[in-house]
């Protein structure tokens, strides 16, 4: 650990964090709809304090997986963008960017069954819509975990169907339909991160750095538990765990607020 | 000649909106968004830095490294394939040589100036606002420069010139000639010049002239962008 993670665990053993924050407490987040309006279907910006990320939609038509014929696919895909950080490379999505698009958009999304997948069905053993959702990092100054799962919300509320030509299966994308991707829930994403015993959320990058472990959890609107990923290489215990999940819940209630 | 009045209703020699904004990744040495009519285009610098491998290395001068990507939700029609492709590649490639003689990196031996372009929404013109976006943000990055860099589109429908084509006259039936150019304003100097289509000399040189003059308007923008960003010194 290097002298500035240090230095900051110290300072939150003693109660303090290094902007001033308290410890449940997040940055100030900022939504911007239809960001690229002319080319996805659906997208947004979202704002944590610095971090920022954007998220798009695009639908397309396909097979259904032989095992489930009259439902719709979901297509999750997160980049950390090289744009976004000094520590970020290019090349093909790695480890990190593939456990955010699997355990905060993806598990969040499909174990709430926020999406019905059975209206993404056009016809039944032969045609399907196919839901391709992409984030991209643009600032990472921390808790992108959290900006991404809530930027892929807001992209598929802000989405509406292109006009669907079933006889010649041809999507005409310069024409939108009035209808929208209905989410019976919003699966919202709260990762807690301990630090010598604190719990807190929304770490900055330093923060980050000093984690010891991290819970994501995500939550819906009765303070169902849908998804749930641990991170960072500390042991937690039974009440620790139990006191994650409980700030994790709360916070997500005041995020969702957000996405109104 | 029936190609007598633009598509979107614009002067033959008219750009599209303009705006630009320097400094918008916290993160990175230096960062930029343009925006030309519907085509949004950001740019981050970072470096110069350490190269690796390092057979890479230059001893003589830093390396300039450009990396142009459309984001998958950013194209017109069909969700665009994550990861590099023929055509990013290649835009990536004319992108470094079209910043390159702005710059002077004989300072920075053995290491990389990275450029990262991304697009956000697009209406054709993107390698051009991505160079525009690249320009200003390797200024808000500190380099020494000669000079910007602008880029700018001319099309010719029919028997038109036309500036800052969009996507609808880039595609235009009866058949174009697309011509992105990047200037170093000042000198007037072309760094990126491209063509696909019909022209003749004659035409080709008043193409240059009137990309010119479009460059020397988007580089005022990006002067004032420049400007604004550092009105109150550098903080």
């Amino acid at each position: 650990m290097g002298l500035v993670e240090n230095h900051v665990a110290q300072l939150i053993q003693k109660g303090i964090r290094f902007d001033g924050r308290k410890f449940d407490e997040f940055r100030r987040i900022s939504v911007e709809y239809s960001i690229s309006v002319k080319s996805a279907e659906g997208s947004a910006r979202l704002k944590i304090g610095e971090t920022e990320v954007a998220a798009g939609i695009k639908f397309a038509t396909g097979s259904p997986f032989p095992d489930t014929p009259d439902e719709g696919a979901l297509v999750v895909n997160v980049e950390l963008l090289p744009l976004s950080s000094p520590d970020f490379e290019p090349g093909p999505p790695g480890i990190r960017s593939i456990e955010y698009a699997r355990a905060v958009v993806d598990r969040g999304l499909r174990e709430s069954k926020a999406i019905d997948l059975k209206k993404l069905c056009i016809k039944k053993g032969e045609k399907i819509w196919m839901v391709m959702i992409d984030v991209y990092s643009l600032n990472d100054a921390g808790n992108l975990a959290d900006a991404i799962g809530l930027a892929a919300l807001a992209a598929i509320k802000d989405a509406k169907f292109p006009k669907y030509d079933e006889k010649n299966d041809l999507i005409d994308y310069t024409d939108r339909t009035k209808k929208g991707i209905e989410l019976k829930h919003l699966p919202v994403s709260v990762t807690v991160i301990k630090i010598r015993d604190k719990f807190l959320v929304d770490p900055t990058l330093e923060e980050e750095n000093a984690m010891e472990a991290r819970l994501t959890v995500t939550s819906v609107e009765d303070g169902r538990i849908c998804a749930m990923q641990k991170g960072g290489h500390a042991t937690l215990g039974f009440e620790d765990i139990d006191k994650m999940i409980e700030i994790g819940i709360e916070k997500a209630r005041e995020l969702r607020k957000f996405l109104k | 000649m029936t190609y007598t009045k633009r598509i979107d209703g614009r002067k033959f020699d008219e750009l599209r909106e303009i705006k630009a904004k320097v400094g918008i990744i916290s993160r990175a040495d230096g960062s930029a968004m343009f925006q030309i009519g519907k085509t949004i285009a950001i740019a981050a610098v970072y470096g110069p830095r350490n190269l690796f491998p390092k057979f890479l290395q230059n001893f003589e001068q830093g390396i300039l490294r450009c990396n142009y990507n459309m984001m998958s939700f950013s194209g017109s029609g069909e969700r665009v394939k994550p990861g590099p492709s023929r055509r990013s590649r290649e835009i990536s490639y004319i992108t470094e040589n079209a910043l390159l003689p702005s710059l002077d990196l004989k300072d920075y031996p053995s290491s990389v100036v990275d450029v990262y372009i991304e697009l956000l929404q697009t209406d054709a013109g993107t390698r051009c606002a991505g160079i525009t976006a690249a320009a200003l943000a390797l200024a808000d990055a500190g380099f020494p420069m000669r000079d910007l860099v602008a880029a700018v589109s001319i099309g010719k429908i029919e028997d038109k010139i036309i500036v800052d084509v969009n996507k609808e006259e880039e595609d235009y039936e009866g058949g174009m000639a697309d011509i992105p150019i990047a200037v170093l304003p000042r000198t007037g100097e072309i760094t990126l010049l491209q063509m696909d289509g019909f022209l003749t000399r004659e035409e080709l040189k008043e193409v240059l002239n009137i990309a010119r003059k479009a460059c020397m308007q988007i580089y005022n923008i990006q002067r004032e962008a420049l400007r604004e960003r550092y009105k109150n010194g550098l903080s």
